[in-house]
């Protein structure tokens, strides 16, 4: 018993959380009584015993799991075991519920973990579509139904988007630039504990005094701030998963930069790499940005700042600014890498090398750039002053330019090859590129102010986000999941399942989001739990095709459990695709390669005669080069260095 | 494209073109705005309109390739190869750069003369100083020196709407008329002049119609509605005439609010 609690595992992690709460409860009471306050402060925003402890428990968490077990060690002096394995590669599913620092099995905690998300996030959609069904109020009254749309939106982007591409490239990343893990192993493993907690936060508002949060994944100051309890979890809540993404963002960072394999050059990355590499420099950039401004709400709330009280000097609309500053780059952070599983897919089951891959690496860094220049076009109605408009409208409209070049080059890349439509992943890819080009179309009208000031706030945007979001981002996680699924698993995924998940998907979808574009033109605001009668019937159309859609979802779990413990074997690389990850087998071993490989040319060279993308073992025919210095193999290990 | 003779692709660029004037035909004939009821709607409609146009060629233009490319290329089943080697073609990628470019600084222009257009003041305004709080509006008109809880307006008068909020941002939107703004609280405090509170619209459809919170602020968000009349002058004075006076303690923006009244107006209308 003892020991178990003294072993880093699930055990000693809640009893951390008890303990964390515990201590910063008792920490709030002895000071308050010291200083001889009210020892409960239970005004609507304030409740100091509830927010210390909602921080310090999800710490105690931390610790508890062994997130910080060797640290603490290292900076106390305490003798480190330098090549303990111990919490590398997974034997047992029992292993993927404990501190693990082995990027595949991070890799699949991260799915696993958001896609628990994505099904409360869903099943939260299903309750509000429900109700939206007819006009009126029947199952949810308007105060929670404003906490459901909240916490639906937190859950989706927060909790799945984000991290579920952090989670697909943790696993395919290192495989595919040849490194044995991640840069910084133990840091990832405390970027994945620290999703579980902010969903914890996130679902705790629901118990908490005036319900969740209830004003929007948005959190517009003075709703905020004068909003009750639950608003706090949400700005805390937001600490964590962005915490966890910036660490994710600065190990790719490091992982790609430092960690390719000898001969693999910028220009011989995979465009998932790219793709990432991108998506880590926008988050690195932008994500301190809304932890910072979440704060600035926290400390209005609970210590009385007035960072957004107009009334005491504070300027509401900043916060706009300093929100949208984030999260208009963090709607490229939720669609970079599903571009980079696109181009994978693609070339693979069209048996051709993407068609102008360096223009497509550059599109995605031109994006980049132009993502950190347009937020002020979610506030052209806001009040802002006017002149910023017209630049942002001219930069948001650019970027159309970037990803306009993406469309086309996977367009071209079909011409001339030989399309494999058979498989899923390339059915999500290709649909994908049509919904998306239709997103990417409704966006360019929101970006003209003239439109954009008749259609702000209306179901429009709810059309539009949804199209780039979930038939956007969400498409390309199921082409990614679908494509890696054999690498993941080592087994094969059933075709006539997965072809049905995405008919069901696509026709769901359709139906839900398309009559949501001419609802919204003709006068439907969003965020409403009601509405008036002349939108009733396309609400009760967008609602059945949204139960379409949720129970679409369903096949996809079925396929990928029963699949995972029964399916066929599926061999190391039954896609037969040129990049690494391929090249190694399925699942791979725990330090991904007994020597780090050489690459020595393209990633999709399909075609190309006598072409090969990297030489795996040095007795390899074609591998007289001298072989390289071989990695330190291990934990903390280096890659094979970087390339020239 | 190997093997496509130009015969070919200008096959391809006619289905493009057919299925980007079907588009265009059935689409800018169904009335996806709603009903026009302002000066400022109609050259929204325009531009809509001139957007589906576009949206709709590029549209036609990807989907034809997209499906002639699934038609012609699919591997037969068996078929192992590899598709051919084609890394690229600068010509098409400087084309497909270039094009989308002009086309979206064209919507950018054209967009920006509209908004000129539709932000242009008329010689005659008649301003109304509109307050938002928790679930409720108010009209103030401090000309005609009364309030009211309906936006009664004259038909074909350019309205100049003064907005503030006493809590929470609300937003100001009647869907035929197609302008919206934010409702921002404070913005009649000294030294908030940076806040863009004055929005003009005007009316020419006489009609009732409904004034929409579309920014969420609440649990009474769905419900935060007001009636807008839109009415010929005659009926708008005789209305006003029976309106109550505005109460000394009301605070509202510009000329009514007392908020340094003429000076905070002439400064927000820069």
């Amino acid at each position: 018993m003892v020991a178990t609690l003294k072993a880093p595992g699930q055990p000693r992690a809640i009893l951390g959380l008890i303990l964390g709460a515990a201590f910063g409860f008792g920490l709030v009471v002895a000071l308050r009584a010291i200083s001889g306050l009210e020892i409960f402060q239970t005004e609507q925003t304030g409740y100091p015993h509830v927010i210390v402890p909602a921080i310090t428990g999800p710490i105690g968490y931390l610790i508890g799991i062994g997130c910080f077990d060797y640290w603490f060690r290292w900076a106390s002096g305490a003798p480190t075991i330098p090549d303990d394995h111990s919490q590398h590669g997974a034997h047992s599913w029992r292993d993927y519920f404990k501190f693990n620092t082995d990027h595949k099995v991070i890799g699949v905690q991260y799915v696993c973990t958001t896609f628990v998300f994505f099904l409360i996030g869903g099943l939260i959609a299903m309750i509000m579509r429900a109700e939206l069904a007819q006009p009126g109020t029947q199952i949810v009254d308007p105060g929670l139904f404003n906490g459901l749309f909240s916490t639906h939106a937190a859950f989706m982007i927060f909790l799945f988007v984000i991290p579920v591409f952090a989670g697909l490239a943790n696993y395919v990343l290192p495989l595919m630039i040849g490194a044995p893990d991640m840069a910084f192993p133990r840091l990832n493993a405390l970027s994945f504990w620290m999703l579980p907690m902010a969903g914890l936060l996130f679902l705790g508002s629901y118990l908490a005094p005036g319900g969740a949060f209830d004003a929007g994944w948005t959190g517009y100051a003075p709703l905020s701030t004068g909003a009750p309890l639950g608003q706090s979890f949400f700005n805390l809540g937001v600490q964590f998963a962005g915490a966890s993404s910036v660490a994710t963002a600065l190990n790719f960072l490091v992982t790609i930069v430092t960690m390719r394999a000898p001969g693999m050059n910028f220009w011989r990355m995979p465009l998932l790499v790219w793709a990432n590499l991108s998506t880590s420099l926008l988050v690195v950039g932008a994500t301190p940005f809304i932890a910072g401004v979440q704060f600035m709400v926290l400390f209005d709330r609970a210590i009385g700042t007035n960072f957004f009280q107009a009334a005491a000097g504070g300027d509401v609309i900043s916060y706009q600014h300093i929100f949208w500053f984030y999260s208009h780059p963090a709607v490229y952070i939720m669609m970079l890498p599903g571009f980079g599983i696109v181009s994978e897919v693609i070339s693979t089951h069209a048996r051709k090398t993407i068609f102008g891959y360096r223009l497509m690496a550059l599109a995605l860094l031109g994006i980049v750039v132009l993502a950190f220049a347009v937020w002020a076009h979610h506030m052209f109605v806001s009040g802002m002053f006017g002149w910023l408009r017209v630049p942002m409208m001219m930069t948001t409209l650019l970027i159309a330019v970037p990803t306009g070049i993406k469309i086309f080059s996977w367009v071209a890349t079909m011409f001339d090859s030989k399309l494999h439509m058979e498989n899923t992943s390339m059915l999500f890819a290709l649909g994908f590129v049509v919904t998306f080009l239709l997103g990417g179309i409704s966006g360019v009208m929101l970006g003209m102010i003239p439109l954009d000031i008749h259609v702000s706030d209306t179901y429009f945007v709810v059309a539009h986000i949804h199209f780039v979001l979930f038939a956007g981002s969400v498409f390309t996680i199921f082409a990614g999941l679908y494509h890696w699924f054999p690498k993941m698993t080592g087994r094969m995924y059933d075709e006539r399942l997965g072809r049905w998940h995405f008919y069901g998907t696509l026709v769901g979808m359709l139906g839900t989001f398309i009559p949501m574009h001419w609802i919204g033109m003709e006068g439907m605001p969003r965020r409403v739990a009601d509405y008036a009668a002349q939108f009733g019937d396309w609400n009760l159309v967008i609602s059945i095709f949204s139960f379409v859609l949720g129970a679409a979802q369903l096949i996809f779990i079925y396929n990928m459990i029963v699949s995972w413990r029964y399916g066929p074997k599926a061999g190391d690389n039954p896609w037969r695709a040129k990049t690494i990850e391929w090249l190694v087998s399925s699942p791979p071993p725990v330090f991904n390669f007994d020597e780090i490989p050489r690459v020595v040319g393209g990633p999709y060279e399909y075609g190309v005669p006598g072409a090969r993308h990297a030489i795996m073992h040095s007795g390899e025919e074609g591998a007289e080069v001298p072989k390289p210095k071989p990695a330190v193999v291990g934990a903390t290990g280096g890659g094979g260095g970087g390339s020239k | 494209m190997k093997d496509m003779t130009r015969a070919t692709a200008l096959k391809l660029l006619g289905v493009a073109v057919l299925m980007t004037i079907v588009i265009s035909v059935v689409m800018v004939n169904i009335n996806w705005l709603g009903m026009d009821g302002s000066t400022e709607k109609g050259p929204i409609i325009t531009l809509l309109n001139v957007m589906i146009v576009l949206s709709a060629a590029v549209f036609s233009v990807v989907l034809t390739a997209m499906i002639y490319a699934i038609w012609k290329y699919r591997a037969k089943p068996g078929d192992e190869g590899d598709g051919e080697p084609i890394h690229g073609n600068t010509r098409l990628e400087i084309i497909w750069t270039a094009i989308p470019t002009v086309i979206v600084l064209f919507a950018g222009i054209y967009s920006t003369i509209i908004l000129n257009d539709i932000e242009a003041e008329a010689s005659n305004q008649m301003e109304v100083d509109v307050t938002a709080q928790q679930y409720a509006w108010r009209f103030d008109y401090p000309e005609q020196g009364v309030t009211s809880n309906e936006l009664h307006v004259p038909s074909g008068t350019q309205l100049e709407l003064h907005l503030n909020s006493l809590d929470v941002i609300h937003s100001f939107w009647v869907p035929e008329w197609g302008i919206k703004r934010d409702l921002v609280p404070g913005s009649d405090l000294p030294g908030s002049d940076e806040i863009d509170n004055v929005v003009r619209v005007t009316p020419d459809v006489e009609g009732t119609y409904s004034v929409v919170c579309t920014e969420l602020c609440g649990w009474g968000h769905a419900t935060m509605r007001a009636a807008a009349v839109v009415e010929s002058q005659q009926d708008f004075d005789a209305w006003a005439k029976d309106q109550p006076k505005i109460p000394d303690g009301n605070v509202s923006t510009g000329a009514a609010g007392g908020h340094g009244a003429g000076v905070y107006s002439d400064q927000v209308s820069k």
